[in-house]
């Protein structure tokens, strides 16, 4: 018997463990993802770590030598006006190539308390076709969405 | 020939089905007739999927724009090698291919096994005709590639396709899915061999002889999937790294994670006829986690996390494993008194407990990778919000995880089994925890504080000692009693006992791929605007621009940096990152300029244009031991063809015996 409690105290400690640093990982990177919609209808978002999907208004994008400047929008047939997001890329990493005009982007960072979107990651999508973005495929996807009627 | 092609594909979605539904009949009616009918449809189902999978190749190198599929994923100049990688480029012929790869498996299976197994065969036709006909009837009505273009009435022909993203155009990416397919598809075979027996309650562990090759070679194809997928990231997506935790890349390391635990564990069973349910639920797991695999991949519920593909097929998945699962655990829960152990732990540090850890600890990652992967959907269900969870989590879960497998990897093999005696553990450790603990003060003293990279070139240090001196006492002791040289003696102690030595060889290259991994912590990234004449210096190395230089041609534009670099003075090359403009697509793309050595990559990548677009942005990655992964993949590779190469028979004098190793009396215990 003693046997087998040591058997359990063990799987046990290493089950804890590794339920401690999950639980504990999942704080340091959790992130609400949200369209512009749900991002508008949030309470209190200032204080989470935000990822927020929308597409670059044409002609928004503005780049001065601090960052980069642009307006996310979003608009389908069941919104009465378009919703939009000014976000303010503040990010050390070269934008993405596909970040273009009306393209589709995902940002990552927080609302600040001025109504601007404060990003410090986008990945960026062509509103035409799919794109591998950085680090997001290592196996099949290519294609994977060209067939979808949302490319 | 559309129709034709489609024709194939109903006609093997039929015969696949009828040989579900025939098998079943011929067992349980014991009508031998019906058994043949249904070995002869997996045969026929094959012909049918082989005749389909012809035609769509055919259409795709004759250039055949008619087809919607064809004038989607290839265009008429692109090369060979990717037109026939345009026949599993895209959803519907990807899914064709998994279906061929599927119908050659079971026919294969079928025909090498109908003598043997008698009794076992027509299960295993159910199980791998039914997941045949599941991938074909996908093909048939949801994601049929031999859709023509019509306008009107009449089939028309676009005159040029759209082509091949020009990220995949690389001979990587070419061989990456079907490496990983193979992987993917492969574990059915062991699963519905581990199943029929289970169903037909087979004494003994006969499953597992039977099964042993096609699981090791399945396991081999999905490393080196997943290793091709990781190389084609790290030298075509430009942003110096392998593995990004993605949902997509998660998947195919899922199945990978509890196929290594299956290889693991069945050990045990062979051995000692204990953990008979854990490897028929590990065995089960790594099928349903490979169709998982492919949902997600094939854009299913998850990849909705993404955001980036969206499809309408993953339903049928969820129903497909919901019924799978259903099915599977039912005949384990009914059986519960043929998988009983016949044997008890006895010890915490055996080789039994040492097998236990490894699978207890392969399923945490497992699970962790999984719930980090289903963590949208999930919070999504119970909070209303999606979460999302990234590497930070990935990371923190599984660094320690690795370590931990790491040490197994070097204590494992040597403990004995039942229970291991203080005295050979000091003899198998000291020496090698010696090396651990040097390596760690001299990390230390040259100024490394990074901790999991410390512990993780300790551990490395530890095994690979542990590993040499394996080879070293046993080619000793062959070396003395056959009076020949140590490295003939060396070939010989493996080639008696390949699945050992074969396995040592997969460990150490398992080693080699862990210096490369925390060889990240060692890694310099810098990013710079520069201009023509400008000059930085980043670890060691003088980056210089010295032009740029701009290219027009029908497929793309090309701006091209020549950077010069030179350390202490020394001109080592002119390194030409650069940037294209796709006119078709209208993508930019970075193509990076890698300089491999051994010492350690310089990664340049022009990263795009300052932001009034007069001077390049430059990013610098120097990546000093990122090439040991590479190295210790082919080495994984050759140590897995090393374990598969059947052990020599050896004469009974000749025969090295357990009392003769008085050195290391573990060995002979086998693997």
């Amino acid at each position: 018997m003693r046997k087998q409690a040591k058997f359990v105290a063990i799987v046990a400690a290493i089950v804890v463990t590794l339920a401690w640093m999950g639980v504990s990982g999942v704080k340091e990177s959790a992130t609400y993802y949200v369209t512009l919609e749900e991002l508008m209808a949030m309470d209190n978002p200032g204080s989470k770590r935000i990822r927020v999907g929308g597409d670059v208004a044409d002609g928004s994008i503005v780049r001065t030598s601090e960052s980069v400047e642009f307006t996310l929008h979003q608009q389908d047939e069941s919104m009465a006006a378009a919703k939009v997001l000014d976000v303010v890329y503040t990010g050390e990493d070269p934008l993405p190539d596909t970040f273009r005009d009306k393209a589709q982007a995902l940002c990552d960072g927080f609302l600040r308390a001025d109504g601007k979107f404060e990003a410090t990651k986008i990945q960026a999508k062509c509103a035409s076709k799919y794109e591998a973005e950085p680090g997001a495929d290592a196996a099949p996807v290519y294609g994977a969405g060209a067939t979808s009627p949302t490319d | 020939m559309e129709n034709l092609g489609y024709l194939a594909v109903l006609l093997a979605f039929v015969l696949s089905a009828y040989a579900v539904v025939a098998a079943l009949g011929g067992k349980l009616r014991r009508n031998p007739f019906l058994e043949l009918s249904a070995e002869r449809a997996v045969l026929a189902a094959w012909l049918m999927t082989t005749a389909a999978s012809a035609i769509l190749l055919h259409a795709i190198l004759t250039d055949n724009f008619s087809f919607n599929y064809v004038a989607s994923r290839s265009n008429a100049s692109l090369d060979l090698l990717y037109k026939v990688a345009a026949w599993w480029g895209g959803q519907e012929g990807s899914l064709l291919f998994w279906s061929w790869i599927a119908a050659t498996y079971s026919f294969v299976a079928v025909y090498t096994g109908r003598r043997r197994h008698r009794n076992l065969i027509p299960y295993v036709v159910v199980v791998m005709a039914g997941t045949q006909a599941f991938f074909l009837g996908l093909v048939a009505f949801e994601a049929n590639p031999f859709q023509v273009i019509m306008s009107g009435p009449q089939i028309t022909a676009v005159p040029d396709g759209q082509g091949l993203n020009p990220l995949l155009q690389h001979p990587m990416m070419a061989i990456h899915p079907p490496m990983l397919y193979l992987g993917y598809v492969g574990f059915t075979v062991p699963f519905a061999f581990a199943l029929a027996s289970l169903i037909t309650r087979q004494p003994g562990e006969r499953w597992i002889h039977t099964t042993r090759v096609w699981t090791m070679v399945t396991w081999l194809f999905q490393s080196i999937g997943i290793l091709l997928g990781a190389r084609w990231a790290y030298v075509v997506l430009g942003w110096g790294g392998y593995w990004g935790w993605d949902p997509v890349e998660n998947a195919s390391l899922l199945p990978w994670i509890t196929g290594t635990a299956f290889l693991h564990s069945v050990m045990m069973q062979e051995k000692k006829g204990m953990m008979k349910v854990w490897n028929i639920v590990l065995i089960s797991a790594t099928f349903f986690l490979c169709i998982f695999g492919t949902m997600m991949t094939r854009g299913g519920l998850v990849s909705s996390v993404h955001a980036f593909a969206q499809s309408e097929i993953g339903v049928y998945f969820v129903w497909y494993l919901i019924i799978g699962i259903g099915i599977t655990a039912y005949f384990i829960a009914s059986r519960r008194q043929y998988l009983r152990s016949e044997a008890e732990l006895e010890s915490v540090v055996s080789r039994e407990s040492s097998f236990l850890f490894n699978n207890v600890i392969l399923l945490a990652s497992c699970f962790a990778v999984l719930w980090g992967t289903l963590f949208p959907v999930i919070s999504e269900y119970f909070t209303g919000n999606k979460i999302t969870v990234g590497a930070p989590f990935f990371n923190k879960v599984n660094v320690p995880i690795a370590l931990f497998l790491l040490f197994l990897t070097g204590v494992g093999p040597l403990f004995a089994w039942r229970r291991t005696s203080l005295e050979s553990l000091r003899r198998n450790f000291q020496w090698p925890a010696l090396a651990a603990l040097l390596c760690s003060a001299a990390l230390f003293a040259a100024g490394m504080r990074h901790f999991y990279a410390t512990v993780c070139f300790s551990l490395c240090a530890f095994v690979t000692l542990t590993v040499l001196m394996e080879f070293y006492r046993g080619g000793r002791v062959i070396q003395r009693k056959l009076g020949r040289s140590l490295p003939s003696a060396l070939v010989e102690l493996t080639w008696r006992n390949t699945r050992r030595y074969g396995g040592y060889l997969v460990h150490m290259a398992i080693v080699l791929m862990f210096v490369g991994f925390a060889g990240a912590a060692f890694n310099i990234i810098h990013q710079q605007e520069m201009a023509v004449g400008d000059s930085i210096e980043v670890g060691g190395y003088e980056f210089k621009l010295q032009n740029v230089s701009e290219m027009d041609n029908p497929n793309y534009f090309r701006a091209v940096a020549a950077i010069d670099v030179t350390r202490n003075g020394e001109f080592l090359e002119t390194m030409m990152p650069e940037r294209r403009f796709y006119h078709a697509s209208q993508q930019p793309t970075s193509r990076v300029d890698v300089r491999n050595r051994l010492g350690g990559d310089v990664y340049l990548v022009y990263a795009g244009q300052s932001s009034d677009g007069a001077n390049p942005i430059v990013q610098v990655y120097l990546n000093p031991l990122v090439n040991w992964i590479w190295i210790g993949s082919f080495m994984l590779v050759l140590g897995t063809l090393v374990a598969l190469i059947p052990s020599k028979r050896v004469r009974r004098a000749e025969r090295v015996r357990p009392a003769q190793l008085k050195e290391q009396p573990i060995a002979a215990s086998g693997d």
